[in-house]
């Protein structure tokens, strides 16, 4: 498990949609221990290239490799259980669940045994202990038995970090974790993503500029479906091509 | 809350295994009919309750089931339960196995018109082919047995054959809704998108709930074939998938027990609409009321007969609110 290792690596990815261009040619690799962000105007295609690194539609033209193999034509289940986590930007969780059940139905995915209809899933001790271990380590203990549709905003944001951590995976994709946090949950959020960048490959697509440039190793700057820049935070801030693009006065 | 739901089942199979000791040969027949459908409601609710799937063509593997009890049935020797129950189960299956495969790449509005035609496919084979004895339909000439034991054509064997499987099909949907299969069949009703980000391949736990769904009501179908000794195109009429649709709706959906009470429900109604004593000569136009009295039912008890005890706690709580202190 050595740092620097690439786990997740995009290659000419492109995709048409139609006669529109949402993601032309962009490289991407996420290493072990580190956070990859990437930024970009809104339509720029961020959300686009978390979808076809996760496997929820293909991309027209390019490859993606998982953990040194080929994952390009893998559905997105397959990928996921190979050790590919996402969280959504909107909150994509199971409202009528309660929290707890949020995240073992998440680690059940590990260790499914569909065939053994007798056994009761409350008393999955694999699936129980990791949501267990999730639940604690997101803090949301104190709330496990509530349905997770009562949750704040916040806290949901959170559930999401801790359904995807409940399926063990090695590469986080985070679409935009830290929408519409107060400042404290941002704090919190970004205290865990600090502590989880040791284990795991992070790309974070987010808006919080001041989050991105505190957390990232590396930013990648996107503008209508192209990369034009990639490099450590200090060089972005610097780079005259993104001030200009996307910016502005804040730089 | 849990606690009384399943003191509120045992009282209700409790109930059904005491009914024939008071009742006549016409009441049992009735509540076997009940029993059959509600054995057949049940198997839609493992669809469109636990799973979320709308399935409108339910009738087509009841009426495969029932076609192959009287088809397979020889004329001069009764047949064993032993091997024609299983096969008219897994006839039922396999249908839904293959309506299934190829339903399941479709959604939403889709998948409920696929599903109605492929049920359409099977009516039209019963109907227009030789080997369904057209609208006529065919008969039933020995009931099947099994050994000397149970000859379901003697006094109340048939109830007591139609208690047991419902009890064990009911016992069987519980157990299999807390298992881990139930447990990512109800993560596919609420997100499926989440599901399949999380690593569940959704295709093949809907295709297996699909086919199971498909056996049990091929059990209903042989078990409605066994009871009129007849059967005949109707039974796989999107007549009959739609009146389980409402069964299911009427008592609750998401809940097994609802299927239980929205089969008798749906039963009563029908009876109490068609009944001349009451209606007179209006209860011809039976199907009227029974229509009006659904969509009451629909707009009055969001979430059916099972959600009815919690409206009334809140509207009664919620009366008492105002003037109440502390309470």
């Amino acid at each position: 498990m050595s740092t620097g290792e690439v786990l997740l690596c995009g290659q000419n990815i492109t995709r048409r949609w139609g006669g529109l261009v949402a993601l032309n040619q962009v490289n991407v690799e996420l290493t072990r221990g580190s956070v990859h962000a990437v930024i970009g105007t809104n339509g720029a295609g961020k959300s686009t290239l978390i979808n076809i690194l996760s496997g929820e539609f293909p991309p027209s033209e390019g490859t993606v490799e998982l953990l040194g193999r080929d994952v390009t034509a893998w559905q997105q289940p397959k990928r996921a259980r190979a050790g590919l986590g996402r969280s959504y930007q909107r909150n994509t969780i199971y409202p009528s669940f309660s929290v707890f059940e949020n995240c073992r139905l998440a680690a059940q995915a590990t260790h499914q045994k569909p065939w053994a209809w007798w056994q009761s899933a409350q008393n999955c001790e694999l699936s129980c202990g990791i949501a267990e271990s999730v639940v604690a380590r997101s803090g949301l203990t104190d709330l496990r038995e509530l349905s997770a549709g009562l949750l704040s905003h916040g806290q949901k944001r959170q559930l999401e970090i801790a359904m995807c951590l409940a399926t063990r995976p090695q590469v986080l994709l985070l679409d935009e974790p830290l929408a519409g946090m107060g400042a404290e949950e941002t704090e919190r959020m970004l205290a865990m993503l600090a502590e989880l960048k040791n284990e795991h490959a992070i790309l974070l697509v987010e808006h919080d500029m001041d989050a991105v440039f505190r957390i990232a190793d590396r930013v990648t700057v996107m503008v209508n479906g192209s990369v034009i820049a990639c490099d450590s935070p200090e060089a972005i801030r610097s780079n005259p091509l993104v001030q200009m693009a996307y910016l502005g006065d804040h730089a | 809350m849990t606690h009384s739901r399943s003191i509120f089942v045992a009282l209700c199979f409790a109930l059904l295994a005491l009914f024939p000791l008071v009742s006549g040969s016409y009441g049992v027949d009735f509540v076997t009919k009940i029993m059959v459908f509600a054995i057949f409601a049940l198997s839609l609710e493992l669809l469109v309750g636990a799973t979320g799937l709308i399935c409108f063509g339910q009738a087509a593997f009841f009426g495969i089931g029932a076609y192959a009890a009287v088809l397979l049935s020889s004329d001069t020797d009764a047949s064993s339960i032993a091997w024609l129950l299983p096969t008219c189960v897994a006839a039922a299956a396999g249908y839904a196995l293959l309506v299934g495969a190829l339903s399941l790449r479709t959604k939403g509005v889709y998948f409920i018109m696929v599903t109605l035609a492929f049920a359409q496919m099977a009516y039209y084979v019963v109907h227009d082919t030789p080997l369904g004895g057209g609208t006529d339909g065919i008969y039933l000439t020995l009931k099947p047995v099994l050994g000397s034991w149970i000859d379901l054509d003697k006094g109340n064997s048939l109830y007591g054959f139609t208690l047991a499987c419902l009890l064990l099909v009911f016992g069987f949907l519980a157990v299999l809704n807390g298992s881990r299969f139930g447990r990512a069949l109800a993560g596919i009703r609420v997100n499926e998108q989440r599901m399949r980000a999380t690593g569940f391949s959704t295709y093949p736990y809907k295709l297996a709930a699909f086919t199971l769904s498909g056996g049990i009501a091929g059990l209903a179908g042989f078990l409605f074939a066994v009871k009129d000794g007849f059967v005949n195109p109707e039974m796989m009429s999107w007549h009959l998938s739609g009146a389980v649709l409402i069964m299911i709706i009427l008592g609750g959906l998401g809940h097994l027990r609802g299927a239980l009470i929205g089969a008798f429900a749906f039963a009563l109604l029908q009876e109490l609409f068609k009944s001349e004593a009451i209606f007179g000569s209006f209860a011809k136009h039976w199907h009227l009321g029974l229509g009006l009295s659904i969509i009451a039912s629909v707009v009055l008890l969001p979430r059916g007969l099972v959600g009815l005890p919690e409206q009334i706690r809140a509207r009664l709580l919620g009366a008492k609110q105002p003037g109440g202190t502390g309470l």
